[in-house]
């Protein structure tokens, strides 16, 4: 028998290879937002303290599908300037409106928390958006809102913002501790 | 038809239609083009002369028959300095090469001052910003009650000077318009400018030449070239506030456009409505075409971009909004009111 590679070096060299090509599918935009079917979490904040079990329930795979696409956080980036989100909660580091690059989350911290905050509003300002942004722009700007606090894997978000910035690059930013909702008033 | 010759013909077809109608480089119909075309003129009969002179002498060379005297020159070690007749070939040469280029300079020279003479005093003013992926046009006069603002259209008045000030909201485009000017890179946080000064009364058609995205082959612009009276026209047409909607459908579309999703982005004014992300909508059934220049401007239209424009222009800005079938008929009905 004999075999293509001389010697087992080469063999695992043209593996290595093989993967590394595997790497290259990259994530395909599904710029309609379907066929999921846009919905956006309604009524009160999907909580994560449960009675019994402290288990939250998992994603919805909307939430799932939205929450690490390099394509919904990079449109949620360019909304989040469009729609005045600077005017009060500047590039994140928060002014009128709360910061969204720390670890405190008022109304929960997860994507579809994020969402249902921004479709529904929330006291004190923050208008809400249901009719005014499609529900798939509400979970780019929630994926968008993520990568603010490092949440987000690196290969996803953007290496540069789209506005000036003294901060590192969200590539070099730690990522955050998600606080469960309600701590921030403690 | 031999198989060769066909595809002979399908290329000289496709070549002869890059050479007329609305999108045409060789057009010439503003002053600004026609000097490009004079000049390319010049630059392709000097270069081809050129070109066939030296191919042509390398011929010679390489097939001409060895002079006996020259057969052994290795052999013997005798170098003939020159043959006869080099040094007059040479002086032939250096001359043609002296003229070309001269020929080349005045030409360049000449037409550097045609279009700076062609620039100056320009009596209209006309701001157009690039987005992905449309044309954002603004009419700005000195009076500034006379402001124009419309998108995807460009309508010149024909034999007046007009200076395009050009500025980019997100990447790099280029603003083209083959038959009257271009190109001219537009740049975010720079401002640049081109300037028209239109001969030939048409319709043409502008077209992003930088790679912008997605979507840059569907970044058009329609230009109209017209008569001063045709343009004064068009012009006090615009500067009217939208049209109240008169039967119960279309204000059935006002009450959605205005207070849902389109108003975030799009304008119209003398309404509620007035996003200014995306084109103004105040007169868009004036307008040819829409989603710049990606689909004529009829109802079946109208309706297939309304109601899902990612199927339309793949990655373009508006998104998909699943309207419901009532609110888009009335969505319609009003974008159809709005001359």
């Amino acid at each position: 028998m004999s075999l293509p590679f001389r010697n087992s070096g080469s063999a695992a060299a043209a593996v290595a290879l093989l993967a590394l090509l595997g790497a290259c599918d990259r994530e395909s935009r599904n710029t309609r937002g379907q066929p999921l079917g846009e919905t956006v979490p309604t009524g009160a904040s999907p909580d994560t303290i449960y009675p019994g079990n402290s288990q939250p329930p998992p994603l919805t795979a909307q939430a799932a599908a939205y929450e690490n696409n390099a394509y919904a956080i990079s449109q949620g980036q360019q909304l989040f300037t469009q729609m005045n989100c600077v005017g009060c909660h500047s590039h994140g580091g928060g002014g009128m409106g709360p910061p969204l690059m720390d670890a405190k989350w008022r109304y929960g911290g997860r994507i579809d928390q994020i969402a249902a905050s921004i479709a529904e509003g929330r006291p004190n300002g923050m208008p809400a958006w249901r009719s005014k942004l499609t529900s798939e722009q509400i979970w780019q700007l929630a994926a968008y809102v993520r990568s603010l606090s490092g949440q987000v894997p690196k290969d996803a978000v953007s290496a540069r913002a789209d506005t000036l910035s003294n901060t590192p690059p969200q590539t070099q930013q730690t990522p955050e501790p998600v606080l469960p909702a309600g701590s921030a008033q403690q | 038809m031999k198989p060769g010759r066909f595809t002979a013909l399908v290329v000289a077809g496709m070549a002869v239609s890059g050479c007329g109608g609305i999108q045409n480089a060789l057009g010439g119909q503003a002053v600004q083009s026609r000097d490009f075309v004079s000049l390319f003129a010049v630059f392709m009969v000097v270069c081809t002369v050129m070109y066939f002179v030296t191919v042509g002498t390398l011929m010679w060379a390489v097939f001409r028959r060895r002079r006996a005297t020259e057969a052994c020159t290795v052999e013997t070690g005798r170098h003939e300095v020159s043959a006869p007749g080099s040094r007059t070939a040479l002086v032939v040469w250096t001359t043609l090469i002296a003229v070309g280029l001269s020929a080349l300079a005045v030409a360049s020279f000449f037409t550097d001052r045609s279009l700076a003479a062609a620039a100056r005093s320009p009596k209209l003013a006309i701001t157009v910003t690039a987005n992905q992926w449309w044309w954002d046009v603004q009419y700005t006069p000195d009076n500034p009650s006379h402001i124009i603002r419309t998108a995807n259209e460009l309508h010149l008045p024909v034999g007046v000077p007009a200076e395009i000030t050009l500025k980019s909201n997100d990447v790099i485009h280029s603003f083209w318009i083959p038959n009257l000017a271009g190109k001219q890179d537009v740049i975010p946080g720079r401002v640049t400018d081109a300037q028209i000064l239109p001969r030939q009364i048409g319709q043409y058609r502008g077209q992003c030449a930088e790679f912008c995205g997605t979507e840059h082959a569907n970044m058009a612009l329609d230009v109209t070239v017209e008569s001063m009276a045709d343009f004064k026209k068009w012009a006090a047409a615009q500067l009217q506030p939208a049209i109240a909607p008169t039967t119960p459908l279309a204000a059935a579309g006002f009450n959605y456009v205005t207070t849902r999703q389109c108003s975030v982005c799009h304008n119209i004014t003398g309404t509620p409505a007035n996003g200014q992300l995306g084109p103004d909508l105040t007169h868009l059934a004036s307008r040819k075409t829409i989603a710049a220049g990606t689909l004529p401007l009829t109802r079946g239209n109208l309706y297939g971009w309304v109601a899902d424009p990612q199927s339309q222009k793949p990655g373009s800005q508006m998104p998909t909004m699943q309207i419901a079938p009532q609110d888009l008929h009335a969505i319609v009905a009003y974008l159809e009111t709005l001359k």
